[in-house]
């Protein structure tokens, strides 16, 4: 019993590995096409799989809209992935900060109005030594309907 | 002359070499860094999981051996590179008295660990892990984490992150050299042949 109460203080302290900025707001009028960028930071030292991992097992950064309210499409552009190696992979990867852009289609029956399109972030962060279980983040955009 | 004296000199430094140590074919005594002395040593939680073939595996079948316990996951890139090893460690030392258990962290389970085992040569047992059993081994926030555990049970060492291989071999060879026979050393494991029943 009193290795089940030590084990957890020989741990490293969690600590969230990626944030996710506010999106910038987007208005529209009706069958428009509206752009918004996700602000996205990884902490130093760590990166997550791309959204192309290099093998089929791995984990991908991946966007998946929950619900778009007034808006339609949510087709999300990644940035180019970087290559790192660890031990004899090669890991196609992303790091530091970067936007991921975002293009929606303002739907032609919208109600004028201000409404949010949410979804998730997914990911799974690793650095050379180990990796972190699969996580989701919110996203939530805000949105105006002219 | 000189070289006679020499040889000499060797012959009777290698005679008493075996009159201190012995001069059986054991091997030299390995302290690994990373073992813990026997009095730091706290008992392993016990845990009931399910094996490929549904069969619940117990730690505590495991008691008389050295196990080597691995929380991994198909996903953890750094448990990819030390697989190898442990797959090599039980073809090399099962008839010591050793065993790895692997216990998967995959959400998905058998349907993404199954396929994973064969394309890796997978020749240890690999169990799907819980939440209760990760809370007992303090919660395994990160992969790999690794356990070595002695014949008594009691957690040994604790490898969080990728390590070195030489680190887990000497941690198995000490622990290995502890105490009196395994119990079922050159019989029967808990895991019987797992390859063949792959």
């Amino acid at each position: 019993m009193l290795a089940v109460l030590l084990l957890p203080a020989m741990w490293p302290q969690s600590a969230e590995r990626l944030t996710v900025g506010q999106p910038q707001k987007v208005a529209g009028k009706r069958t428009d096409v509206v752009h918004t960028k996700i602000p996205v930071s990884i902490l130093d030292g760590y990166h997550v799989n791309s959204n192309t991992p290099s093998d089929e097992y791995l984990i991908p950064l991946k966007v998946t809209w929950t619900s778009l309210g007034a808006l339609e499409g949510g087709q999300v552009s990644y940035p180019k992935a970087e290559k790192i190696t660890v031990g004899d992979q090669s890991l196609s990867v992303f790091t530091g900060k970067f936007d991921l852009a975002v293009d929606f289609k303002v739907s032609a029956k919208a109600p004028a109005g201000p409404g949010v399109a949410t979804g998730k972030l997914g990911f799974q962060a690793c650095n050379d030594k180990m990796c972190f279980p699969p996580k989701s983040i919110e996203i939530n955009v805000p949105y105006q309907v002219q | 002359m000189s070289i006679l004296r020499v040889s000499g000199a060797i012959a009777t430094a290698l005679l008493l070499g075996c009159f201190l140590e012995g001069c059986s074919n054991r091997p030299s005594t390995v302290k690994a860094a990373s073992v813990k002395d026997d009095k730091d040593r706290h008992a392993a939680p016990d845990f009931a999981l399910k094996d490929a073939d549904g069969k619940t595996v117990h730690l505590s079948d495991y008691k008389g051996r050295v196990v080597l316990l691995d929380f991994w996951a198909t996903w953890c890139g750094p448990c990819r590179i030390e697989i190898p090893w442990f797959t090599d460690m039980e073809r090399k030392k099962k008839d010591q008295g050793f065993e790895v258990l692997g216990v998967s962290m995959d959400d998905n389970g058998w349907e993404d660990v199954k396929p994973f085992l064969a394309e890796m040569k997978v020749n240890y047992r690999v169990v799907i892990g819980d939440d209760p059993t990760t809370q007992a081994y303090g919660g395994v926030d990160s992969l790999p984490t690794t356990f070595l555990i002695d014949k008594q049970g009691k957690i040994a060492a604790i490898h969080i992150g990728l390590a070195g291989r030489k680190e887990f071999e000497d941690g198995v060879d000490e622990l290995l050299q502890e105490g009196s026979s395994p119990v079922n050393a050159g019989g029967a494991s808990p895991a019987g042949n797992v390859a063949a029943k792959r």
